[in-house]
């Protein structure tokens, strides 16, 4: 298969595992595109590109831009805090007024989940979901499950763990999503307020011990504790958190095997993870991130494939 | 469907002797040239040519690489068949080097018009030739001339030529293939 099976790449529930596939593959040529001495092709030169980001990204958009502009894509960039969504505008007329000046493809953030899918179904463009609220991230669990297959080959019968707030995690929802989809085995560990009740109903396991967690698995994932969005106490202190939930050097030596170490980033050193395990050898951290703009590329391109001028 | 016999395996060893004694007249040692096949059909002609230079001519230390034109095709979105990529595997700078291009079959030219912006993103080349071993004359779209060619076919366009080898398809030989319709 050299296509992929939908228009529009919203979250990974609605993709099948052969669109997983190619997207992976095709990122493995963006890569390395993207080592050469010139990390630019031509192939996106006559598609315009809105990055609609409704809510703060640094990262993502940063990985969505550079994408885009290696595929020599035209790029315009809109962020919330200067529009005028502020002024009291639609999320469908302001994408509509974005796609009267002629643009073929959009990407965006935005705080609701389901905001992507709404507007797929009103507006006339190409959509790319870069995080819709807890919902999902699709570009991230690319990403990640792309890493986890380049660290150790494949991720049939892998086994993964995702750690920390997975109540208030887009990312946790599309990894599970993902992994599953390409035969991972998958658990989630953290503090009970912190977990969705019926989560298991994803065919997910789930355990309240990290050191428990961390001897089943083969790759850890450490969430960031996402405090904007958390409008009670889930727990404690964020010293309590730590003890129970950070990953520190001392107890993974305690461990019988070498796990991978992932974070999507930005890590809140000494929190989820401390300095020495960040930037151990263990970690694949920074590899995620290289690997980001490849997947973002191959998404884009897979994308824009299937758009056809009527001419 | 009906299929004609082009070249069978004695005849294109012979070209493909032919067309590495002409890189030698040319590149004497190899030095400062890179032979580039096009993904996916070139790596074939290209895997022989340098076996040949290797063994028979005993050319040391030639410098061979793989290019993938996809991503710098013109006919992006406009074709019915979506675009397959493959790997592109150069470990040198072509930057001053003289460089061939590699591929089995010349048609329109669009694919060397691709691989001449693809070369570009691995530095500036000294001089860029082309070697082809079937050159489908009078089928043109660009003004592009192959250097080093094996054998001139002229085909009509729903005419096809299949090129097989070995290590791919069972025999080497080269076919011309006719719609009867």
């Amino acid at each position: 298969m050299s296509e992929l099976s939908v228009d529009n790449v919203l979250g990974i529930k609605y993709l099948t595992v052969e669109d997983i596939n190619l997207i992976h593959k095709t990122a493995d040529q963006f890569k390395e595109v993207i080592n050469r001495p010139i990390k630019k092709v031509p192939s996106l030169r006559d598609i315009t590109i809105a990055n609609l980001f409704f809510e703060n990204s640094t990262r993502t958009k940063l990985s969505f831009e550079l994408a885009e502009k290696r595929l020599s894509a035209d790029v315009i960039n809109f962020s919330a805090a200067q529009s005028s969504v502020k002024k009291g505008e639609t999320l469908v007329d302001t994408v509509n007024n974005i796609l009267a000046m002629k643009v073929d493809l959009v990407v965006m953030r935005h705080p609701h989940p389901g905001a992507g899918v709404f507007l797929s179904k009103h507006v006339d463009a190409r959509i790319v979901n870069a995080g819709d609220g807890a919902h999902e991230h699709p570009t991230q669990a690319l990403l990640d499950s792309y890493s986890i297959r380049e660290k150790l080959g494949s991720l049939k019968g892998k086994k993964v763990v995702i750690v920390g707030d997975i109540l208030h995690s887009r990312v946790a929802l599309s990894n599970i999503y993902c992994l599953k989809k390409l035969g991972a085995e998958v658990m989630v560990c953290g503090p009970a307020t912190l977990l969705p009740k019926h989560i298991e109903s994803l065919g997910v396991k789930v355990e309240l011990n990290l050191k428990k967690a961390l001897e089943w698995c083969d790759v850890a994932n450490m969430l960031r504790v996402q405090n904007e969005r958390m409008d009670i106490s889930y727990f404690p202190s964020v010293r309590e958190y730590v003890q129970q939930y950070g990953v520190n050097r001392e107890l993974l030596d305690s461990l019988k095997k070498d796990i991978v170490i992932m974070h999507p980033g930005p890590i809140n050193r000494g929190v989820e993870i401390t300095s020495d395990v960040a930037d151990s050898d263990q970690a694949i951290i920074l590899n995620q991130v290289e690997n980001g703009v490849a997947i973002r590329m191959a998404v884009l391109y897979l994308v824009a494939a299937k758009i056809r001028r009527n001419d | 469907m009906s299929q004609k016999l082009l070249l069978d395996a004695a005849a294109l060893d012979i070209i493909l002797h032919r067309l590495a004694c002409q890189l030698i007249e040319n590149h004497d040692t190899f030095e400062n040239t890179a032979l580039v096949g096009l993904q996916p059909r070139g790596s074939f002609l290209l895997n022989r040519l340098a076996e040949i230079l290797k063994t028979n001519y005993k050319i040391k230390n030639l410098k061979t690489g793989l290019l993938d034109i996809t991503f710098y095709r013109d006919d992006f979105r406009r074709n019915d068949e979506p675009l397959k990529a493959n790997s592109t595997e150069i470990n040198f700078l072509v930057e001053n080097k003289r460089v061939v291009i590699v591929d089995d079959v010349l048609y329109t030219g669009r694919s060397i018009r691709a691989a001449l912006t693809a070369l570009q993103s691995f530095g500036r080349p000294d001089t860029i030739e082309l070697l082809t071993l079937i050159d489908r004359r009078f089928s043109r779209h660009l003004p592009i001339q192959p250097d080093y060619n094996g054998r001139q076919v002229d085909a009509i366009n729903n005419q096809k030529v299949k090129v097989l080898w070995k290590e791919n398809g069972g025999e080497d030989a080269v076919y011309l293939l006719k719609n009867e319709d």
